[in-house]
């Protein structure tokens, strides 16, 4: 049996061109609430542009036409089957404090991996400290760290402060902790592998100049200096590992029946929830750390310093613990909250 | 089920149709990125412009502005532009290619961002290397975020009407005077076969003579076997012109009319073909040398025995466009 493909263009394409129209509308204002007839009558055009496509594929072979009917298809299916998720307007205030927070409980067991993987880094850069000190030089990337810590504070503390260069160094740490924390998330694809070896690094960095400055008596000097903008950018730092941590679960599919390509689909929300969340919180970190923590004694005093960084982490650990609890939001509808 | 054939995915509905995606090279997607790194450099360019008149302010905030925009600009590009251009960035628009779901569902943002963001694994160690053999190892050309995302980048097709009027020379066709030679051809040939020779019909300018000939000479041969034609229908006639004598009549039903005497042509389309049974059946019937047609038996492509069920629309009343 061959189609009648001339009659059946011309009884058919009004069809198709209404379904068209009805598809461009949605697709430019998602926002807007279809009325149930209209909700009626784009099911039925798909239904119909779907028994024309079945129809063209059975009874004739012509090839655009066919291309033509099946992209009206696959428009119209997304379109209708794209998922219970509805499409909001960005809501920040609620991502701020119900989805980021929500996301970063319900993966909490990847970021206490990552806490954990970076305190056994800094036990062992200790430890190489005290059993190897001229490791110092080889493992601590930043020239400026390698001489004896009381030098440093010395030279800090006499030199005249100054605003040049603060916020350009403010703008590079910004960008360069973000592509750092965004590549710890993005190394879970080699099964978590590089993000294990990521934190562990960065905690034996940590380790290192902790003990040396502490070992030097500069613990004051230390405290200042790495509290304030610390206490933000170390758990950004987590969590970004804690994403990739994330991400390689998935790729390694533990305790899941499910397919690759489901548990990406399940865990891509998340993901994208904590990269963006990590990515606000170095910007953060990277302001603080320019404009106060570069800043010592006399001009800022230290217990003033400190103290800004203790609260700041009472907040964070506040607000990552309780914010958005009971809120009635469950796994499943919180992830797209942020954007559509 | 969602499965793969060369280059397309495909994507089988709940309600069973099946639909196909064409699948965007990797080399396509280079060209693609190739543009895009050039519109990035154009936005830097033009960006420096407005920092350096910050540096009259201030030397500081003008390199802390420059940081940021290049930062944002390599970062943000390409998540802006395919959140809010559907899928497409300025290079995947002119290449016309585009970001979907690899479902067949609405993209997310969170798989935008996602694709995105993971270019920092693809693009080592230099010039998308990772990426690069990631797709090519892919099935469906997926690169690392496109894996983890769970996105294809596809082809956009064009939609060309078939341009069925050039076949129809206003000559006169054998065939019409066969209604029941057509009805066998329309039974023997497989659509496909038609299509191939539709297709040889609408590129024919576009071969060699010598390719010409035999393409039509194979196709004029395979379609006598199908079907048992008298001399008369192809005598004096080229392979060529019985081919496209032959194309004229299965997709088109012109004159049906003066064909099947007191059958109104109108009724055939009807849907179903409820009206075209009733007329048609008792017209062949009594014609000699007819088809012999069983009870309930059509010729119309709207069979109800198809399975193809068309819906009744709905009340049209109260419907706002």
């Amino acid at each position: 049996m061959i189609l009648d493909l001339a009659h059946f263009l011309r009884q058919e394409r009004p069809f198709w061109t209404e379904l068209e129209k009805k598809l461009e509308r949605l697709a430019s204002d998602p926002q807007r609430k279809m009325s149930v007839e209209e909700i009626s009558r784009l099911y039925y055009l798909y239904q119909r542009a779907s028994a024309d496509l079945v129809k063209l594929n059975t009874f004739a072979s012509e090839n655009a036409l066919k291309t033509y009917l099946e992209t009206l298809v696959a428009n119209a299916y997304g379109e209708i089957h794209g998922g219970t998720e509805k499409k909001r307007r960005f809501r920040p205030i609620h991502w701020f404090w119900f989805t980021f927070p929500n996301t970063f409980r319900r993966q909490s067991r990847a970021f206490g991996l990552s806490l954990l993987l970076t305190l056994v880094g800094a036990g062992f850069g200790g430890g190489l400290l005290l059993v190897a000190p001229d490791t110092k030089d080889i493992l601590l990337p930043f020239s400026h760290l390698h001489g004896d810590p009381s030098d440093r504070v010395a030279e800090e503390e006499a030199a005249l402060e100054s605003h040049d260069g603060k916020s350009q160094f403010s703008a590079m740490l910004m960008t360069h902790n973000t592509k750092v924390a965004i590549f710890t998330m993005a190394s879970g694809l080699s099964w978590g592998i590089i993000t294990l070896v990521i934190l562990f690094y960065n905690g034996i960095i940590l380790g290192i100049v902790s003990l040396d400055y502490i070992l030097a008596g500069e613990s004051v000097f230390l405290a200042g200096w790495l509290l304030p903008h610390g206490v933000i950018e170390i758990p950004a730092i987590l969590m970004g590992g804690q994403a990739g941590f994330v991400l390689a679960k998935a790729l390694i599919g533990w305790g899941s029946r499910d397919r690759l390509r489901i548990r990406l689909r399940q865990i891509t929300p998340d993901l994208a929830t904590l990269i963006v969340g990590v990515g606000l919180m170095m910007v953060w970190a990277g302001i603080i750390e320019s404009f106060l923590s570069q800043t010592h004694e006399p001009a800022i005093p230290y217990v003033v310093k400190i103290g800004f960084g203790l609260l700041e982490l009472t907040l964070l650990v506040g607000y990552l613990a309780f914010a958005g609890k009971n809120s009635g939001q469950t796994a499943d509808n919180a992830a797209e909250v942020i954007v559509g | 089920m969602n499965g793969m054939l060369k280059n397309l995915l495909q994507i089988r509905t709940p309600e069973g149709v099946v639909f196909h995606l064409h699948l965007a090279s990797p080399m396509l997607r280079f060209a693609a990125w190739v543009i895009d790194l050039m519109v990035i450099l154009v936005a830097l360019n033009a960006v420096s412009f407005f920092v350096q008149i910050t540096a009259i302010i201030s030397d500081d905030l003008a390199s802390a502005f420059n940081i940021l925009v290049y930062s944002l600009l390599t970062l943000g590009y390409a998540i802006v532009c395919e959140w809010f251009l559907r899928g497409q960035t300025l290079g995947k628009r002119i290449f016309r290619i585009q970001v979907v779901d690899e479902m067949g569902l609405q993209l997310r943002f969170s798989q935008v961002l996602l694709r995105n963001l993971l270019r920092v694994v693809d693009s080592l160690p230099l010039l998308y290397l990772v990426g690069g053999v990631s797709m090519m190892m892919s099935r469906r050309f997926q690169r690392l975020g496109d894996l983890t995302a769970g996105t294809v980048v596809i082809k956009l097709q064009r939609f060309r009407e078939p341009d069925i009027q050039q076949l129809m020379r206003g000559k006169y066709n054998t065939l019409r005077s066969y209604p029941h030679l057509i009805a066998r051809l329309r039974q023997n040939i497989s659509p496909e076969d038609v299509g191939v020779a539709l297709e040889a019909l609408l590129r024919r300018k576009d071969l060699e003579n010598k390719a010409r000939i035999q393409i039509f000479s194979n196709l004029a041969s395979h379609i006598r076997k199908a079907v048992n034609l008298p001399d008369a229908v192809f005598e004096g006639l080229s392979d060529e012109q019985f081919v496209s004598n032959v194309v004229e009549v299965l997709y088109t039903k012109e004159n049906r009319a003066e064909v099947l005497p007191g059958v109104n042509p109108e009724a055939t389309v009807a849907p179903r073909g409820e009206v075209l049974h009733q007329e048609l059946v008792p017209a062949v019937r009594d014609k000699p040398g007819s088809v012999d047609l069983e009870e309930g038996e059509t010729v119309d492509s709207s069979d109800p025995r198809t399975g193809v069920i068309m819906p009744e629309p709905p009340s049209r009343r109260g419907l706002s466009d």
